[in-house]
């Protein structure tokens, strides 16, 4: 069927109100759909966030045509580069999908939601000796695998070479996160976690620092092999890692203008359960004006998704659609059985 | 996120900070830990304790105490007093001498350490020839005698710790006019005692450690008596009027020797073993008090026959026919008699017994008949039976304060009506400004009430919650009198007890309603018990429930202790909380949280299991919720698994303890459907002795998920009336937190009051929230339309908080160990956060909502948290913004248990064990400030009956112009003096209209 509507160009909105737009004027309200538009070069793109959103309405000339597809039945093969000259093809899929009654197919190429993976960042800003690397937990089932350790650097100081306390890679476990990044290695030293500098806390605080940021860790290290480290054009020649190796960690640029704005962006997200339906995501409120004067100083939650990151709502909710049910899993009685010895703890 | 760790550039902000939040540690509650020495000035009627760190503090009237700090930490071995001074020595284990004086500073009195001195002998001489034994400071004020373990007497002269060399007095001196067959380089060595003749100061008397006492002139430098007992010495006593002295024996015998001009070598007049004829103890201290009626007291300690009863810590004191041996509960440091002061006076008419043990002070008034033990007001043993759990309740309205008091007076009818006898100096600090109660858990399953409003903590009400139970002991047994004729005449003193019959009886939870009265309580076994204040005795029956948290799952075997069993019938308690309703968890696990609704009558408990409500008004199980995750049951399996998330750093001892565990099950070669436990054992093993051969110090780096085990115990419960379901209709809630990072809320129907025993109350899940970081849950709190936290239950109806803004919209905050976090209601949206952990690397351990009002204006106030990390700091953070306001260091952060005991008070105060048996005692506020503040005046030395009387009504005076008052009102206030002293009325308005001009 097709609908036509009209938009405000200058004020096209939000991607999920126009979303809702579409459902409302559909009357599908419940169907999760797939949209898409065809762009100048006559290719069809999808829209699935504010900027590919933004994008369309503002290529619109002055028709914008969007496709919409149920999602279970799309063919994501439709999408890309000349999709719109084999438009025959296309359009008979997409407005006769009962015709073409296909297995589901196997999602290859197009990604629905785009997953960061771990990598090395910040190459820009930080000394050549220092490495940032933030490992991405989300979405993996890899455990970041590794330990860390207490041990001692030396570092020139106004005083001289000295040797002050330093946390320490310890041991990567194999198949771990860590590990098959390759990024981290045994006797890396940790400087920073997450911008927060680990010189004067412990063992145990860096621990748990890490363990806090654990969904999105970002640790600045010194490794302990200098050898790979990249050597930037911009820089003299004469300025070779073994130079800089000893530089103080406090003289490390704290620029973190992508590390913030990644941490947020990736930012866990809780989950509820209203009245034992379905688990969602916690939406973040909009902001009020009672907080806005707090502005300079409160951070604000209020960010909309970026980057074509569509926060999928299947993530992590295995354990809690269990949990919502009310039901227990009973084992079989005597293969597992149950036993407490009732430890009395005190927290 | 950065911007919280910048300081905040308002200046107006920071301005109100300095007048809200000032950190304090003002004073230090309880029993000292490891007393080893005590100190006593009948002038300024102070009592000074020393410890085995080093500490010493300094006792008087209630509300009057110092502290003081050797800087080097060594035990305290001697305290001394110098005679009609504010001055004191004390003799450390490393040989050193302090001077300490009592200085006013500012209005008030401070202790303070003037000099510091160590005896040097002559080059090459041993260590032993400048051992201090024995320590006299003269009543001339202007010299110390020392004795030491080479039988050297030195003279040191003060203030300035100057030795007077030529004064010293030498063994030859002594021996010279010593008869031949006793003249033995060997009977003088170590100086056992020194005394000064109480009429002539020029005579003191000397005891060597092999039996010889020696009377030595001071003005001749010669010996003027001898006296040559055969018995080891330990001490020695001057009768009042010098004419006659008591020693006391290694063998347990003690001797009087007369001390007349005419015989200069005399014989003993009497030589008695007490507890004989079997061999007995020696007696290490003794004292020699004469009495109008002319019968003496004669007390002393130790002594008892050796075989049966030398395991007793005993004092014995005999006047006349009577005769009891106090016997202590733990081990006596040392003691004193507190007699009339005057010198002048014939005798001594002793009047208490002060008596410091290694765990409590005992006082036994020996005026009164029986000889009755006095209730200190301080110096209490919180530790009588170990800590479990605190509470603390502020502002308590006067009524129930009194109902408390009087159920208390009754509990202490055995003790003596007597005033406190250390009465010195005087307590100048306002009065508390509110009722503060102290509630502590303890692990016999008692609650005991005290008194925090001020300096002292004293006992005001003890609960007991065994009655309720059978155990095995039966409290009656234990009340069988002393015969008649029972030898030695033992009797106990004390109420340090730290043995529990049955650890399950243990108090681990307690929540008190001050306004209606109800309080519940939960222990180690499951148990929930909730009381209410009766003012009589009461027979009846306690209500009886189960609440089933695994709501039947089968196949878990519960491998803990049994639920309590209960005592049948109905059961007599006296006044004071008497319990109507138990509710027994099942399984018995130890209740983790604990809420109290008096106004809906409700009561919700949680348990590493699950969690539960009950209608304490209809005596009714409302629902119960398991928490355990399906994937926890791996976690159950191992016996040792349950201990997982106890400090890291234990883990691997505990590891090793298991792989000895299942190393021997394998050699047995278990069988049957244990199988698969160990097969998880086994790989649990290599993973440890994987860790184990590491490096010895290293962290796993992992992100938490919900198969960690745990993740069922509810950490924190929470009543609210707020908008749970939509924003047209508040209801009652109930709120609950995991370890595991779930948060679950339950809509209440609670019938309107009129229908209230008709209809049941139900309740139904309305949310589930599961944060994604996963860390236990340790707060939640509902903040109003004016995002002011909901007052408590009964507040508003007591008109003592305005009414929770209901209009607008409400925000819930819940504080795991990592994060704080706001949400709105009723729809869950994340609002703000704080992410304490991963900006700082520390945990909360304690929070709680504290109102801060400013020092500078009394009309403002602002709720913020006070928040205890890991790390031992306390944060305060504000409401609803949740920024950081300010930090500060307060509990060393290896000190787990001072960390996990600490509890905030309403208004920025706290408190935390620094010891088993001591509370420090902390303020955050500036406004509300409980400290110690009190003078010290020097009697005048007149030496007449009114010395006391006088400062007393001096005193009195003062206190009418406290000591931040203007000059002008002081000098009024003595103006005032003359005319007003006796009069206590004229000077409580006095008092009043100064504080009210302030």
């Amino acid at each position: 069927e097709f609908r036509r509507f009209s938009l405000e160009r200058s004020k096209p909105g939000k991607f999920e109100e126009f979303y809702g737009l579409l459902q409302h004027v559909h009357k599908i309200p419940n169907v999760d759909v797939l949209v898409g538009y065809t762009d100048i070069h006559g290719d069809l793109l999808p829209i699935n966030n504010d900027d590919n959103y933004h994008k369309a309405v503002s290529t619109a000339n002055p028709l914008l045509r969007i496709f919409i597809q149920r999602k279970e039945d799309a063919d994501y093969s439709a999408f890309g580069t000349d999709t719109m000259t084999r438009k025959k093809n296309v359009l008979s899929n997409v407005l006769r999908p009962d015709n073409h009654k296909k297995k589901p197919h196997i999602v290859i190429s197009m990604p629905q939601d785009f997953r960061p993976v771990s990598s090395i960042i910040d190459v820009d800003i930080l000394p050549e000796t220092h490495r940032r690397v933030r490992l991405y937990k989300y979405g993996t089932d890899k455990p970041l695998g590794f330990y860390i350790r207490d041990g001692s650097s030396v570092r020139v100081t106004p005083h001289g070479l000295e040797k002050v306390p330093g946390i320490f890679i310890s041991r990567l476990v194999p198949g771990g996160l860590a590990q098959s990044t390759g990024l981290l290695a045994v006797n890396d030293e940790v400087l920073e976690v997450n911008g927060i500098e680990v010189s004067g806390k412990s063992l145990d605080q860096v621990t748990d620092m890490m363990i806090a940021n654990s969904r999105n860790l970002i640790i600045t290290v010194r490794p302990a092999n200098q050898r790979n480290n990249v050597v930037r054009n911009s820089r003299t020649s004469g300025s070779s890692g073994q130079s800089t190796e000893s530089s103080l960690p406090s003289s490390t640029p704290n620029i973190l203008g992508n590390l913030l704005q990644g941490e947020e962006e990736s930012d866990e997200e809780d989950i509820i359960i209203e009245d034992s339906g379905e688990p969602q995501q916690i939406p973040k409120a909009a902001p009020t004006s009672e907080s806005i004067e707090s502005l300079s100083q409160i951070e604000l939650l209020h960010e909309s998704t970026q980057n074509g990151f569509l926060p999928s709502s299947e993530m992590n909710l295995s354990h809690s659609a269990g949990s919502i049910s009310m039901e227990y899993e009973v084992p079989e009685p005597g293969r597992k059985s149950l036993e407490d010895d009732g430890t009395i703890i005190t927290l | 996120m950065r911007r919280f760790l910048r300081p905040g550039h308002d200046p107006v902000r920071e301005r109100l900070k300095r007048d809200l939040f000032q950190f304090n540690k003002t004073v230090e509650h309880g029993f000292p830990h490891q007393p080893s020495a005590l100190g006593y000035s009948p002038f300024l009627r102070l009592m000074a304790i020393g410890t085995r760190s080093g500490a010493i503090k300094l006792y008087g009237a209630p509300g009057v105490e110092f502290m003081g700090l050797h800087e080097e930490n060594n035990t305290v071995m001697q305290i001394h007093f110098i005679p009609d001074q504010c001055q004191l020595v004390t003799l450390l284990d490393d040989n050193s001498l302090h001077l300490w004086s009592l200085k006013q500073h500012g209005g008030a009195s401070e202790l303070v350490e003037e000099h510091r001195f160590t005896l040097k002998g002559p080059p090459g001489s041993p260590p032993s020839a400048t051992q201090v034994t024995a320590v006299l400071p003269h009543s001339s004020r202007e010299v110390l005698y020392l004795g030491t373990e080479s039988g050297n007497i030195f003279v040191v002269e003060l203030p300035s710790f100057r030795v007077l060399e030529d004064r010293t007095i030498t063994p030859e001196a002594v021996l010279q006019r010593i008869p031949e067959d006793n003249c033995n380089r060997r009977s003088c060595e170590l100086v056992e005692a020194l005394r000064e003749h109480p009429k002539n100061p020029d005579q003191i008397l000397i005891g060597y450690s092999r039996g010889l006492i020696v009377l030595w002139d001071l003005q001749n430098s010669k010996a003027t008596h001898h006296f040559l007992g055969s018995q080891q010495l330990e001490n020695l006593y001057w009768q009042r009027d010098g004419s006659k002295f008591i020693s006391c024996h290694y063998d347990g015998s003690y001797t009087q020797w007369p001390v007349s001009s005419d015989n200069r070598q005399p014989e003993p007049l009497e030589n008695t073993v007490p507890y004989g004829p079997f061999p007995c103890k020696a007696i290490s201290r003794i004292y020699w008090q004469t009495t109008k009626n002319g019968l003496p007291y004669i007390i002393f300690q130790g002594g008892m026959p050796r075989a049966s009863y030398g395991d007793r810590h005993s004092i014995s004191v005999i006047h006349g026919s009577q005769q009891t041996a106090f016997d202590f509960t733990s081990r006596v440091i040392d003691f004193f008699i507190i007699f009339s002061s005057d010198p002048a006076a014939e005798f001594d008419d002793p009047s208490a017994l002060v008596v410091l043990a290694e765990e409590e002070l005992v006082v036994i008034d020996l005026k009164s008949a029986g000889w009755p033990a006095v209730h200190p007001p301080y110096l209490a043993s919180l530790h009588c039976s170990a800590i479990t759990c605190s509470h603390h309740v502020s502002n308590i309205p006067l009524k129930l304060w009194e109902r408390i008091i009087s159920a208390g007076s009754k509990q202490n009818i055995h003790y003596s009506s007597m005033p406190w006898p250390i009465d010195g100096g005087t307590n100048i600090a306002p009065d508390p400004p509110q009722r503060d109660l102290l509630l502590t858990g303890h692990e016999d399953g008692t609650v005991r009430f005290w008194d925090a409003s001020g300096v002292c903590l004293h006992l005001l009400y003890k609960l007991s919650t065994v009655r309720v139970f059978l155990t095995d002991a039966d409290p009656n047994d234990n009340m069988n009198p002393l015969g008649e004729d029972e030898w030695p005449p033992l009797r106990k003193v004390g109420t340090f007890d730290p043995y529990s019959d049955d650890p399950r009886l243990g108090i681990q939870k307690i929540y008190l309603c001050k306004y209606s009265g109800y309080l519940a309580v939960a222990g180690t076994a499951g148990q929930v018990l909730v009381m209410e204040l009766n003012d009589e005795d009461a027979e009846h029956v306690v209500d009886h429930a189960e609440a089933d948290l695994l709501q039947d799952q089968e196949g878990y075997r519960w491998k803990g202790h049994e639920k309590l069993k209960t005592r049948d019938g109905p059961v007599r308690f006296e006044a004071g909380f008497q319990p109507f309703v138990l509710v027994q968890c099942q399984p018995p696990a130890v209740v983790t949280s604990l809420a109290l609704h008096s106004e809906w009558k409700l009561v919700a408990f949680g348990t590493s299991h699950g969690f539960g409500l009950f209608d304490h008004q209809q005596k009714r199980l409302v629902f119960v919720k398991c928490t355990l995750h399906p994937s926890d049951q791996l976690a159950l399996e191992g016996p040792l698994s349950r201990v997982k998330s106890l400090k890291k750093s234990l883990r691997q001892s505990f590891r090793r303890i298991r792989r000895s565990r299942v190393s021997s099950r394998k050699r047995r070669g278990g069988s049957g459907n244990a199988s698969e436990v160990q097969e998880a054992n086994a790989k649990f093993d290599q993973d440890a002795l994987q860790e184990m051969e590491l490096a010895p110090v290293q962290r796993k780096i992992e992100a938490r998920s919900a198969e960690d085990s745990f993740t069922g115990f509810v950490r924190t419960l929470y009543f609210a009336d707020t908008f749970l379901r939509d924003s047209s209709r508040h209801c009652p809630s109930l709120w609950a937190g995991t370890n595991g990072g779930t948060v679950y809320a339950f809509c209440l129907r609670v019938p309107p009051a009129e229908r209230r025993m008709d209809e049941p109350v139900r309740a139904e899940q309305a949310k589930e929230i599961q944060l994604m970081h996963r860390a236990p849950v340790v707060g939640i709190l509902v903040l109003d339309g004016r995002s002011t936290p909901l007052p408590e239950p009964l507040e508003v109806a007591h008109d003592l908080s305005k009414s929770p803004d209901m209009q607008g919209s409400h925000q819930l905050l819940v504080v795991s160990e990592e994060q704080f976090k706001v949400f709105t209601l009723p729809k869950v949206s994340s609002k703000l956060k704080l992410k304490l952990t991963a900006l700082e690397g520390c945990r909360v351990r304690k929070v709680t909502v504290a109102s801060f009002g400013s020092c500078k204006t009394d009309d403002y106030s602002e709720n913020d948290l006070a928040v205890l990390t890991n790390l031992g700091d306390i944060q305060i953070i504000s409401l609803p913004f949740l920024k950081l306001q300010i930090r500060y260091p307060c509990i060393r952060k290896e000190d787990v248990s001072g960390i996990a005991s600490c509890v905030f008070t309403k208004y920025g105060q706290g408190f935390y064990l620094i010891s088993p048996s001591e509370f420090e005692r902390f303020s955050l506020s500036t406004k509300w400030l409980v400290e110690p503040r009190c003078i010290v005046d020097m009697p005048e030395v007149t030496s007449n009956n009114h010395v006391h009387t006088k400062s007393g009504t001096e005193n009195a005076a003062r206190k009418s112009s406290p000591g931040d008052c203007g000059e002008d009102e002081r000098k009024s206030g003595r103006l005032m003096e003359h005319a007003l002293l006796n009069d206590e009325k004229v000077l409580k308005e006095i008092q009043s209209t100064l504080e009210g001009g302030r």
